[in-house]
């Protein structure tokens, strides 16, 4: 991994700055030090664990811990390699179904269009999740605040996006 | 004197708001804000959390387009599509081969040497020279200037001088007349993306951030997020029933704000667009002393 995303973990010395400010750290299941640790220690079984947590499924990317970090680890980083592999061996943890389906039905709107449009991305997530009458309330109210446009603004040749999204799939995501 | 301007899809649709009072403060100050032309999203947080490689192009391309309509600076008003943009070009610039490989993702000539400016960047180089001559009002209020985490960190792309207590808001907001307040959690995440697919811990993150604002006597919370906004404004209904009270702060942003102090009439900034009724901050502002 190290040498796949420049992160070397070796520099931490488990000082715990990262838990501690980490604004989720109760919610998670493998405090963001120990997944340092476990990255570290490579005990039999750790790459299991790791990428079937959801630890790495409720970090926000908020790099609270990178920027405390005596040591400039880059735990976001880290973060976003163990999610790509994650879902890559297909150990996403059951909890955080919601949440990959989540950023599944975002990019898949933005494949089609080129941008977000918030009707688009909240029915797609609706239909991946069945969570049908989830913030149905506030639909109205944003209509009429013309918050939402039901008529998608997209990029002109929308293939251009298309063809990127193949192209970096073809790599395999990259993951470097 | 034209600027390069990525609103990035949330200034198209639930944070219209941001940019129609941007551009209203731009045109009073003489300054023209011209929209890239065919930009597409930033891909956001989804993009990082599940493509590296597509992460950097879906940025490349917005920049790649820029450098193609010759802009030497764009202003990006979202803290999030700043942040993928400028961790975008951090990539390209600091390793050929991703510049390379990046070209062919996006099949675009590609430099990366476009000048990328945070809104603080933009106020600070564009509006702060001659603010002063529009300023007209006082806001009047406490305010807590809400960062949120992609104003402020990674440091290396805010290019602040304290991302653990910066001061670029609170300094906005003094010309503008407010009194910013001391608080513990203008750097706190807000829950950001999880929006939908974990509305609980949005609720509860933003709750500790609006309880704080609110414990200190603000009025008013400004901010420069759209993520952070609509936490803390739409979802606010979730957040009372987190915090078991009813907290009425109304939340602008920052450009907002400054309008008013520039005497912009509330419908032209977009403060009809909130969830929580903002006449609360409105009725704070006196005309200022000559």
């Amino acid at each position: 991994m190290e040498t796949e995303i420049g992160v070397i973990t070796s520099h931490c010395y488990q000082c715990g700055k990262c838990t501690a400010g980490c604004p989720l750290n109760e919610d998670m299941d493998i405090k963001p030090n120990q997944v340092l640790r476990m990255l570290q220690a490579e005990v039999p079984g750790y790459e299991d664990k790791l990428l079937g947590s959801l630890s790495i499924w409720l970090c926000l990317a908020c790099d609270t811990c990178y920027s405390r970090c005596p040591q400039e680890v880059k735990l976001s980083q880290v973060m976003d390699f163990l999610r790509q592999e994650s879902v890559r061996r297909n150990k996403v943890n059951p909890k955080a179904k919601d949440i990959l389906s989540f950023h599944k039905a975002f990019l898949e709107t933005i494949e089609k269009n080129g941008k977000l449009n918030e009707v688009w991305l909240t029915l797609n997530y609706k239909l991946k999740t069945l969570n049908m009458m989830q913030d149905v309330n506030k639909a109205p109210s944003m209509f009429l605040k013309g918050k939402l446009n039901p008529i998608p603004s997209r990029v002109k040749n929308v293939s251009e996006i298309e063809k990127i999204f193949k192209r970096v799939s073809e790599n395999e995501g990259g993951n470097k | 004197m034209k600027v390069g301007f990525y609103p990035g899809c949330s200034l198209e649709g639930s944070s219209k708001e941001y940019s129609k009072s941007l551009f209203a403060v731009a045109k009073i100050c003489g300054i023209t804000l011209r929209e890239i032309e065919d930009w597409s999203c930033c891909g956001a947080t989804a993009a990082h959390n599940l493509n590296h490689d597509l992460a950097i192009a879906l940025p490349a391309r917005t920049i790649a387009l820029a450098e193609k309509q010759g802009f030497e600076q764009i202003v990006i008003p979202c803290a999030a599509c700043y942040g993928r943009l400028a961790a975008a070009q951090q990539a390209i610039l600091g390793d050929e081969s991703i510049l390379a490989r990046t070209q062919k993702n996006i099949d675009m000539e590609l430099t990366g040497k476009v000048q990328l400016l945070t809104i603080f960047e933009f106020l600070q180089q564009y509006i702060f020279p001659v603010a002063d001559k529009h300023i007209v009002n006082k806001l009047n209020q406490k305010t807590a200037c809400y960062y949120g985490c992609l104003l402020a960190r990674p440091k290396d792309l805010t290019k602040l001088e304290h991302p653990e207590n910066p001061m670029e808001m609170e300094k906005a907001m003094e010309k503008a007349g407010a009194s910013p307040i001391d608080w513990a959690f203008k750097t706190e995440c807000c829950g950001a993306g999880f929006s939908m697919s974990r509305t609980d811990l949005v609720a509860k993150l933003s709750g500790k951030i609006l309880e704080d604002a609110a414990d200190r006597g603000a009025e008013s919370i400004v901010v420069a997020c759209p993520m952070c906004h609509s936490n803390l404004d739409l979802r606010r209904p979730e957040i009372k029933k987190q915090l078991k009270k009813d907290i009425n702060i109304p939340v602008l942003f920052i450009t907002q704000a400054l309008g008013l102090s520039m005497g912009i009439p509330a419908c032209d900034l977009g403060l009809d667009k909130h969830f929580v009724p903002t006449e609360k901050a409105v009725s704070c502002i006196v005309k200022k002393e000559a």
